[in-house]
């Protein structure tokens, strides 16, 4: 018996000892199967939509993002089907494979949740808080800026390049994040930046 | 269940989905035919005939169709091995309604190769083997709009509809032993919207609407075919089966076969034509569906209702069984 | 792209070539289906594989990796030698009448002035004569032996439909239908376009491909209308942004760049962006560049930004070589030089050529930095997964620090897309646990930084110290505050240039435009060319007004585009010299004999009479470039250049390999592969069902598209024994993979001279974390060298072998 059946399929299948012989046996009259015969319930209804653009290639679909709960609002919002905008000019609401199935890759069962830490040698990540990860990533950074920012050239020219950490920036940001990183990696004065417009 | 008698077929895809709920206006009234149900009394009205049209000339086989029928039917397809082809699953399965298959061809006329690429899926026949051969009351259903949709609810498992259908499309699911396909969106269309691969489809190869519409757009795309050199560009609307609400344009519709095999000439099986009422369980066992004969034969015969001595029994079914496992 | 993606429908004819459109653009591609559709446009697809792309093309023709500036250049060739060529177009709006330098030639395949001890041209001989008025010569009649167009023809001559098929293994016949069909497009009322991706960026002489095509172009008549253009399909959702915000080694926001060590002070570093005009009258738009320049130097510094301390120019880097892009970080890391590395959103071992030694690389960090929304290669570098990631975990002393991100669908901001869109979007959901979006995280960052430097004091802490953060959260700055940032405002009342008595936007108000940015500290910005995308208006990014007059396909209420609203770049170009438009259905802007209007923002000044000023205003010549003097690393024209893993030497000089400007570390090159011992070819790709390598966590596109697979022909898989279906092993010189082996004649032995050249197809979607199947890709096997110009790894033509396996005999 497999029982990883539905519970109603399961029944259904526990039934099947027992003899009939006419399929007026079936148990319901025609009537009542038919009052069965209605199409499955429209599963956006009462959702909130937002607009939201396609996070793959640089088409920039216009989406619509269907969730339970209003973000906006500052309600929790749970993501349950994302489809084409059919006003957006580009794509007029179609979506390619990729972009027809962005739901799974918000709710990918790969999805970080937390600040983790691999030590070094180690097999395995651990946990830990964002303070101390934030706090720790500010002592590596200030530290290897103070021992090796190259402040003069041989020739005695001021050149304030900090070659010795690097940042590889991502092209599914939006230009906000893009901006303050940029604020954020230049101030330090890092010349090992790049992002996948390379790639 | 009631419908709004002002409410008609939906004309295209290219819509959004209304969020607001809304009462669907597709249900019993409008059910045409039904399995294993004769005498089933007239629907209240007649819905405009929908079809989705499938270009093939126009599809890239990109599979947004695919990937868009398994978002919003909430399937899982199986992630299976690459076995040296494009078709991902490699076959329609009871959480894949529909396919994209890749055909390599040297066409002898032209000296080109071309690469067809068909999307596969239920052709929702006007006169539809599956709703025939289906000896469960209500399983399959007919909606006057075209539509034959598969009422789960009242499904058997027995797989007669696979053997009905003249394009061996339907699955049975071996979880809970229901067969599947593609509903034509119905739930969609039944809220005034088109199916999911419809809206999809980047180059809107699939374009959805009233039959008719469909009919139109599909001859202006022959028309520019044959401007292009494909001199037997046609319609593939197969009579066989009544007409079709799912139907191809093809470059080659002199050679449906070119595409991953596509009947040339489908028809619902004789066998299955002639059965009528309770004469069905007795053509069933003819065409000998001997894998499946043994849960059919119990099967038949039980209730879909379980009354709650049945379901008491059942529990302490299931509770034995975890014993022995 | 030069052109929105919705401008394809107005298209004759579709040429993608060094792409692959329709698998990785589908939704974009639409617009050219529609222009068959519509107009009866035709799509041609040059490719080494038969895509899915060409499934839908009305001409196909294979091509070897590798091989396409051959293609393009006797593409010229045939055009100039039948006459078809937009000759009005070419005379006026190109520099074919500019007069060259006698010292520049070419010979052997190398262009004058080449130092093969430097690997680098002396590139002195490649400019204009310029005469005693200090305007380049120009000879209109094009009779000049020494004009541009004499030399382009001379150049291309060599370029034969036979040399074509001998390089390209492009049979004659079909290059020869297709150049017919690109002909047609020289008249003024039929327009071709350019659909470009990676398959032209990603060899050693990427940007050359791309040149090759924008010259064919020109020749057309073809840039700046309607359906025609140079349309380069960007990868991903906002690299069109990332690019233009200039997250770069050495860009600044709006292609401004950071200063060289030979750029000691502000006045050196400006004087070389002086950009006078080389052609009387000329508009030369960069000469605002200081404008722009002191705006973003105030974004960044404000009030601690002076004309006395020279905009704080020293708290800039100057960079000692032309850019520590990733390759040179990844060769230094290598070496042990780099302590931290910071991955925002990017997987460097899936998407970086030579995964050996980038794995060695960051064996070699103190500390590994990664912030991304899913489980990425990368964090997880370190982990043993068996013959996927075969590594020595306890061996490994990098400290990893994985920060999880929030998703698209969970933050508010906007895109580029790569018809220059700027698109807002909105959160629709909740981040999942502890995810955060990346302007918090990278506030959160620099907020303890700059506290350390606060508390401690340290080096040079004065740029960190007084960047500005006005935010209403110093901890949690918002796109809003953010996007403003980038458009600028007028620190102090900023008035017309021209009449000083009029206010054109009053202190603390954000600028309307570019145009309103100053060189005298009273405005700031980010980014000028976003300039407009949100003003006193609002966020015009927002906007949905998805109105199209005339159906155009411009959309100018649609969202904002850079610069100015601009739908098509170069839009002046679409009329002829008195300043009607060459095709009257396809009308964009005219001259109404007072200004320029119709459907685009002029890309002129609005009342720049036309005959007086060039359409190709960013230029100093006014004029668009045949010929681009010294401004390319590896030559003014395009010449033909073979991979630097090839299975032929170079026509033009069997000694030649590669690109011989390309930057080679020794390591490196010591890696490089023969064709006696690797005999095939392999070009990498993408394939639809997936993006990147994201995709694999997602169960659908997984089912999709569910193992790591290679293509390969018929011929050589009865060559090598190899069943349909059956495991293969495919290595190169730097390391070797297994694959399911996917037989098929979508790929064809290519003839090129006497040599019989096999292509091996290799996807790159798989990796060892995720839903799919764990695969490798190709960056195991892909060499380690970039563009001269621009360093994008050469990932589309390389040498491997390849035998049949069982995925038990390989570990």
């Amino acid at each position: 018996m497999n029982i990883d059946l539905s519970r109603r399929g399961f029944m259904k299948l526990a039934g099947a000892g027992v003899a009939a012989t006419s399929l007026g046996a079936m148990g319901f009259g025609e009537a009542e199967a038919a009052e069965a015969a209605h199409v499955r319930a429209f599963k956006l209804a009462s959702t909130t939509e937002v607009r939201n653009t396609c996070t793959y290639c640089s088409v920039a679909c216009g989406i619509l993002i269907y969730s339970k709960g209003d973000v906006a609002a500052g309600e929790k919002a749970e993501i349950v089907h994302i489809e084409g905008d059919a006003d957006h000019p580009t794509n007029r609401g179609t979506l390619c494979p990729k972009g027809a199935a962005l739901k799974d890759t918000v709710h990918a069962q790969t999805r970080l949740t937390e600040p983790r830490i691999r030590r070094p040698g180690a097999d395995r990540f651990e946990s830990i808080s964002w303070d101390e990860a934030l706090d720790k990533i500010a002592r590596a950074l200030k530290d290897d800026r103070d021992t090796n920012m190259i402040l003069q050239n041989d020739a005695g020219v001021t050149v304030n390049r900090w070659t010795t950490t690097g940042f590889l920036a991502a092209s599914a940001t939006t230009n906000e994040t893009a901006w303050l990183t940029y604020k954020t990696v230049r101030a330090m004065g890092i010349v090992g930046f790049d992002n996948q417009a390379r790639v | 269940m009631t419908t709004d008698p002002n409410v008609d077929s939906p004309r295209t895809a290219v819509s959004n989905p209304p969020i607001q709920p809304m009462k669907a206006n597709l249900g019993a009234g409008d059910v045409m035919r039904a399995s294993a149900m004769p005498d089933l009394a007239p629907p209240e009205r007649e819905l405009t005939p929908v079809a989705k049209l499938i270009d093939v000339s126009k599809c890239i086989g990109c599979k947004a169709c695919q990937s868009a029928c398994a978002e919003w039917n909430d399937t899982v397809p199986e992630i299976e091995h690459n076995v040296g082809m494009y078709e991902n699953p490699h076959d329609l399965t009871p959480d894949m309604f529909t396919l994209m298959r890749f055909t390599e061809y040297d066409n002898p006329d032209t000296g080109e190769f071309e690469w067809l690429i068909r999307k596969d899926g239920c052709m929702h026949c006007a006169d539809p083997g599956c709703l025939k051969a289906c000896p469960a009351p209500g399983a399959i259903v007919q909606y006057t709009n075209g539509i034959v949709d598969f009422i789960h609810d009242n499904c058997i498992g027995c797989g007669y509809c696979v053997t009905g259908c003249p394009f061996n499309i339907p699955r049975v699911s071996k979880a809970d032993h229901k067969s599947y396909k593609c509903t034509l969106c119905s739930d969609r269309v039944a809220v005034g919207q088109g199916p999911a691969c419809a809206k999809a489809c980047p180059t809107q190869a699939i374009v959805f609407g009233t039959k008719e519409d469909m009919l139109t757009h599909a001859e202006a795309r022959v028309e520019d075919l044959k401007s292009r050199g494909y001199d037997n560009a046609g319609i593939y609307d197969p009579e066989g089966v009544g007409g079709t609400h799912v139907f191809y344009v093809l470059h080659h519709a002199d050679k449906p076969a070119l595409y991953s095999n596509l009947p040339e000439a489908p028809r619902i099986s004789p066998v299955v034509e002639g059965w009528k009422g309770a004469t069905k369980t007795v053509g069933l066992a003819a065409i000998g569906l001997a894998a499946v004969g043994s849960i059919l034969h119990g099967l038949l015969g039980r209730a879909n209702q379980v009354s709650a001595a049945e379901e008491h029994e059942a529990e302490e079914l299931v509770e034995r069984s975890e014993r022995d496992a | 792209m030069t052109n929105p993606w919705t401008d394809i429908k107005n298209t004759d004819l579709v040429i993608v070539m060094g792409g692959n459109a329709a698998e990785a653009h589908p939704c974009g591609f639409k617009w050219v289906t529609e222009a068959k559709a519509h107009r009866g446009a035709k799509l041609i697809v040059v490719d080494p594989r038969f895509t899915r792309t060409a499934s839908v093309a009305d001409y196909y023709a294979p091509i070897r990796p590798g091989s396409d500036i051959v293609f393009l250049m006797a593409a010229i060739n045939w055009m100039i030698q039948n006459d078809k060529v937009q000759w009005e177009y070419v005379r006026n709006y190109t520099n074919a009448a500019l007069i060259v330098k006698d010292e520049f030639g070419w010979q052997d395949g190398l262009f004058s002035g080449y130092d093969p001890e430097k690997r680098d041209y002396d590139k002195s001989s490649w400019d204009y004569v310029i005469g005693d008025d200090g305007f380049a010569a120009i000879d209109m009649t094009l009779e000049n032996p020494r004009c541009v167009w004499n030399l382009l023809k001379d150049h291309v001559s060599r370029y034969t439909p036979e040399l074509v098929e001998q390089v390209c293994g492009t049979p004659k016949d079909r290059f020869l239908k297709i150049v017919q069909m690109i002909g047609e497009c020289s008249a003024t009322d039929k327009a071709m376009t350019s659909m470009y991706a990676l398959g032209w960026t990603q060899h050693s002489k990427g940007a050359q491909n791309i040149r090759g095509m924008a010259m064919l172009q020109l020749i057309l008549g073809n840039i700046g209308v309607r359906g025609g253009g140079m349309n380069a399909l960007r990868g991903h959702s906002n690299i069109q942004g990332l690019t233009d915000i200039g997250l770069m080694s050495n860009l600044i926001p709006g292609y401004l760049n950071i200063p060289t060590e030979k750029e000691a002070d502000w006045t050196t570093y400006m004087s070389s962006r002086q950009f006078k005009p080389l052609r009387p009258g000329q508009t030369s738009y960069w000469q605002n560049y200081p404008k722009f320049m002191v705006s973003f130097m105030k974004s960044m510094w404000g009030s601690a930004a002076t004309a006395e301390n020279d905009w704080a120019y020293d708290w800039l880097p100057k960079l000692d070589v032309p850019a520590y892009d990733v390759l040179r970080m990844f060769e230094l890391m290598n070496a042990g030089q780099i302590t931290n590395y910071f991955c925002q959103g990017f997987n460097p071992i899936l998407a970086f050529p030579n995964r050996g030694k980038v794995t060695a690389a960051l064996s070699k960090l103190k500390l590994l930095v990664t912030m991304d929304p899913l489980e990425t290669e990368t964090a997880h570098f370190w982990e043993n997964h068996g013959e996927y990631n075969d590594v020595d975990t306890a061996s490994i002393q990098t400290e990893v620090i994985e920060l999880p991100t929030t998703s698209f669908a969970e933050d508010d901001g906007s895109l580029v897309n790569s018809g220059r869109w700027l698109q807002w979007h909105w959160a629709a959901g909740t981040p999942p646990g502890q995810a955060q979006r990346d302007t918090w995280i990278m506030a959160q960052i620099f907020q303890r930084v700059r506290k350390l430097y606060q508390d401690e004091g340290g080096v040079l802490p004065e740029p960190i110290l007084n960047l500005t953060w006005d935010y209403a959260d110093p901890l949690d700055p918002t796109a809003e505050e953010l996007a403003k940032e980038m458009n600028g405002r007028a620190l102090a009342d900023v008035y017309d240039l021209t009449d000083k008595t009029k206010l054109v936007a009053a202190q603390g108000k954000q600028l309307a435009n570019f145009g309103q940015y100053r060189d005298d500290g009273s405005t700031m910005g980010g980014c000028w060319i976003f300039a407009g995308c949100w003003t006193e208006d609002g966020n015009i990014m927002a906007r949905r007004d998805n109105s199209d007059p005339d159906d155009t396909g411009t959309y100018l209420n649609w969202s904002f585009s850079w610069p100015m609203n601009r739908r098509i770049l170069y839009n002046r170009a679409s009329a002829d010299l008195e300043g009607k438009a060459w095709d009257p259905a396809r009308k964009l802007i005219e001259w109404n004999g007072e200004k320029w209007e119709g459907y685009d923002v002029p890309d002129i000044s609005p009342t720049a009479k036309p005959g007086d000023v060039g359409p190709f205003i960013m230029n100093q010549e006014g004029m668009s470039r045949l010929f681009t003097r010294g401004l390319m690393r590896d030559g003014p024209f395009p010449t033909h250049m073979e991979p630097f893993e090839s299975p032929i030497p170079n026509v033009f000089n069997e000694k030649m390999v590669g690109n011989p400007v390309a930057r080679v570390f020794v390591s490196d090159a010591e890696q490089f592969g023969t064709s006696d011992e690797f005999p095939f070819v392999a070009t990498s790709y993408r394939l639809t069902e997936h993006f990147h390598y994201w995709t694999k966590h997602n169960r659908i596109n997984a089912a999709l598209q569910p193992e790591f697979f290679v293509e390969i022909s018929p011929e050589l898989a009865a060559e090598k024994g190899i069943a349909k279906g059956g495991t293969v092993r495919v290595w190169s010189k730097r390391g070797s993979i297994t694959a399911k082996a996917l037989v098929s004649r979508r790929l064809r032995p290519l003839q090129c001279g006497d040599k019989l050249v096999h292509v091996i197809g290799i996807p790159l979607h798989w990796g060892f974390m995720g839903a799919a199947r764990k695969g490798f890709g190709p960056n195991s096997l892909t060499p380690f060298v970039g563009d001269a110009n621009i360093e994008t790894p050469e990932y589309k033509a390389f040498l491997v072998n390849i035998e049949p396996a069982t995925t038990e005999a390989v570990s």
